[in-house]
């Protein structure tokens, strides 16, 4: 079965992104796919490529990035969600000027409509937030 | 129709407001800090047992045991399951919904 999963809470403040993870990996390991993760609201922080948790925790972005390479995952930032928190990929820096970009490998930004075709493309659309 | 809710009942009133729409097609499953709401002998565990003379009842087993809480905390009849069982409730239940 075509999974598409919505996070829409920020790593390591909530147990959202965990969650969205752990059911993504079992349902993989069922055999289904996951035809996208779009991370919405503060959801954004989970691809960033700058964050370096402590070596005996989870390093969340990276686990996403992973299991995304693994197993052909679309990882979609909000762009809108994305620019009020400084999320930036190599074009939404030149657009906006900005010095540098932060986005993790595997992640991409791009708009809503990509929530929306995650709905309409796979058999089940699961939320995980607060 | 299954239902997810993550919030504790003590905190929040998103299993009450499941609770009060639900049918006999619904499930429900309980995951992050909605497992409290599985607990026997709280102000909350009545609701939940008259809701299962309707409707099946599901905790995540990896969320309960994070919280140092096991099966014998719980009112009967409430299954608890891993996140395949999770995936395979996704599956049966053609339309989820996801109280937040």
């Amino acid at each position: 079965m075509l999974f598409g999963i919505l996070v829409n809470e920020g790593p390591y403040q909530h147990q959202a992104s965990d969650s969205a993870y752990l059911f993504a990996k079992a349902a993989i390991e069922e055999g289904h796919k996951i035809f996208r993760v779009f991370f919405y609201h503060d959801g954004v922080n989970n691809g960033t490529r700058l964050a370096t948790p402590p070596q005996d925790d989870r390093h969340i972005p990276n686990r996403w990035s992973e299991l995304a390479a693994e197993h052909e995952i679309d990882l979609v930032l909000c762009v809108a969600a994305a620019q009020r928190r400084g999320m930036v990929d190599p074009d939404e820096m030149k657009r906006n000027k900005k010095d540098a970009d932060n986005i993790a490998e595997k992640f991409r930004i791009s708009g809503l409509g990509q929530l929306i075709e995650a709905g309409v493309q796979t058999e089940r659309l699961i939320t995980f937030g607060d | 129709m299954l239902h997810t809710v993550n919030k504790s009942p003590f905190e929040k009133n998103s299993l009450e407001t499941c609770l009060r729409l639900i049918d006999e097609s619904s499930s429900i499953l309980l995951i992050e800090d909605g497992v409290y709401g599985a607990l026997k002998n709280t102000s909350v565990s009545d609701s939940v047992i008259n809701a299962q003379k309707t409707t099946k009842i599901y905790v995540l087993g990896p969320d309960l045991k994070a919280r140092g809480l096991d099966k014998s905390s719980l009112i009967s009849n409430i299954e608890v399951i891993d996140y395949k069982g999770f995936v395979n409730l996704t599956i049966e239940n053609e339309k989820i919904q996801n109280w937040l």
